[in-house]
């Protein structure tokens, strides 16, 4: 759900142009989560409820600290904790912040056929409008994170807002102001940038000789970004994907089939007015009315 | 039948009439509510079933019903529509057909081989429709499937549906363009001239002294 306040650059389902005139000449911004300094304390999940009024159900224990297990209309942002042996034989807790990435080129957006129900704003935010969702889950197929979910209580589908709505008056996201550590900044896309260059540089001088930022490409860039200690094994953080990009299914489905479909419909349409138009009705002549009598009388 | 004139032939009895136009008033019904959803600048058709929420939530149950009724209608006319030698012929010949020459043409059974092989096509359509829709039925079943299996329904279930569509503009088409086809699904019957012309082998054994069975 969102404020009107920010300028809207991409609605779902739309054929007219968006507005245009105005653009974010601020910079767009983003959420950094410095993975190697999050403790996990799940600070940024309460704030998150806290803000934006959910309360997910207390699950059961599944064997790891992800608590509630998954995402869900009620858990927008969710710690995934992941064990891994490094090749020194030392473990390692790696603990991603999961939800929305914020995607320059946005899946969800690109597979909703129900027009205004996701928007984009000129900062970057990618906003679900529930109040045009259709409930269709088509933003979970075309979701390359697997972020969206359907609410079993009306039928549509939420997620991480960036808290577009605190953004819009110049706050930061609910789960940045909480965070104790500092592993969770906000600002314009180009500060954290330079701010994820300056931890990583420190990684890298404490022997995370494969520490990198996790902007990907594939997706145009995300407006969620992250440190990785292991930015080479992306998948090591509970599955992210390491190259990231939207489905060629998804591809196909919501472009190159659409005029050729189009195309095809009214080909075989106008096919068959031509066809009557230049060759005429297929009339029964008295002619064969009489065949048929003279056939008939032959058999009785 | 009763209603049978003595220069008539009864073509389809009620039971398959009605059969057939549940199908194809489902037909239409999903495909205003699948463009729909399939096309932005169609999402006004959505209105026509209470929105876009109602319609997302009422097309695969009509797609339910125009799986099963499609079914029933296969028991019925599927053995019938079984290809043929003559019907091959009949095939080679279609562009004859289509040119409006049918001196040539090989004599059609009850169905000729472009009903037998549409029909055919219509029914895989309907079974892939069916089975890729239940994958995408997000309220019930895509919960199950893996999403590489989910996107490729959905590109499947948009292709079969248009290539539905295009089938079945055909149909209808055809239809109108040979005379009194249509009377046959709205009241059942044809005329002996009709079966003469179109479906010769029909009308011998049809008229061939003792009704068939």
């Amino acid at each position: 759900m969102a404020l009107q306040s920010l300028d809207i650059i991409r609605r779902s389902a739309t054929t007219i142009p968006a507005p245009a005139a105005r653009g974010a000449h601020s910079g767009e911004v983003a959420k950094l989560i410095d993975v190697t300094k999050c403790i996990g304390c799940k600070a940024c999940q309460v704030a998150c409820m806290e803000w934006n009024d959910l309360r997910d159900e207390v699950g059961t224990c599944s064997g790891s600290y992800d608590n509630p297990a998954d995402l869900s209309d009620q858990t927008w942002t969710l710690m995934r904790f992941s064990e891994h042996e490094n090749a020194k034989g030392d473990l390692e807790w790696l603990i991603r912040k999961d939800g929305c990435m914020h995607c320059a080129d946005p899946g969800c957006l690109k597979a909703c056929p129900a027009p205004g129900a996701i928007v984009q704003y000129a900062n970057g935010i990618v906003d679900f409008h529930e109040e045009n969702c259709i409930g269709c889950g088509y933003c979970i197929t075309g979701c390359p994170f697997n972020v969206p979910r359907i609410s079993k209580k009306d039928k549509k589908a939420y997620k991480c807002t960036l808290c577009s709505d605190r953004v819009g008056v110049g706050l930061e996201p609910a789960c940045v102001k909480t965070c104790p550590t500092g592993a969770i900044v906000f600002g314009s896309k180009d500060d954290m940038k330079q701010h994820a260059a300056e931890r990583i540089e420190d990684l890298k001088s404490r022997g995370f000789d494969n520490a990198g930022l996790y902007d990907p490409q594939g997706v145009g860039g995300t407006h969620v970004m992250y440190v990785l200690h292991h930015a080479d094994q992306a998948g090591l953080y509970a599955g992210l994907p390491q190259d990231p990009h939207i489905s060629a299914m998804v591809g196909l489905w919501k472009g190159i089939a659409k005029p050729l479909a189009l195309f095809a419909i009214i080909a075989t349409a106008l096919g068959g007015f031509l066809h009557y138009i230049g060759i005429g009705p297929n009339e029964v002549s008295e002619e064969d009315e009489a065949a048929a009598r003279r056939e008939l009388e032959k058999t009785s | 039948m009763s209603a049978v004139k003595r220069d008539e032939i009864l073509r389809y009895p009620a039971a398959t009439r009605i059969n057939h136009w549940i199908v194809a008033i489902s037909f239409v019904l999903l495909a205003l509510s699948g463009l729909a959803m399939f096309y932005p600048a169609l999402f006004w058709l959505s209105d026509l079933f209470g929105g876009g929420a109602l319609n997302r939530a009422i097309h695969p149950w009509i797609g339910l019903v125009m799986a099963l009724a499609l079914f029933l209608l296969a028991v019925k006319v599927g053995r019938e529509n079984a290809m043929q030698e003559r019907d091959w012929a009949w095939i080679r010949k279609s562009g004859e057909v289509v040119a409006n020459r049918e001196e040539n043409v090989p004599e059609a059974g009850r169905y000729n081989g472009g009903q037998k092989l549409i029909f055919w096509f219509m029914a895989t359509c309907v079974a892939l429709l069916l089975l890729s829709g239940l994958v995408i039925w997000r309220a019930y079943f895509t919960a199950y499937f893996p999403i590489g299996v989910t996107r490729m329904a959905s590109l499947v279930h948009a292709f079969f549906a248009f290539v539905l569509i295009c089938a079945a503009i055909i149909h209808v088409y055809a239809g109108i363009w040979v005379k009194g086809s249509v009377r046959a699904m709205t009241r059942g019957t044809v005329s002996h001239g009709w079966a003469w012309k179109h479906h010769r082998a029909w009308f011998r054994e049809m008229t061939r002294g003792a009704p068939r069975e």
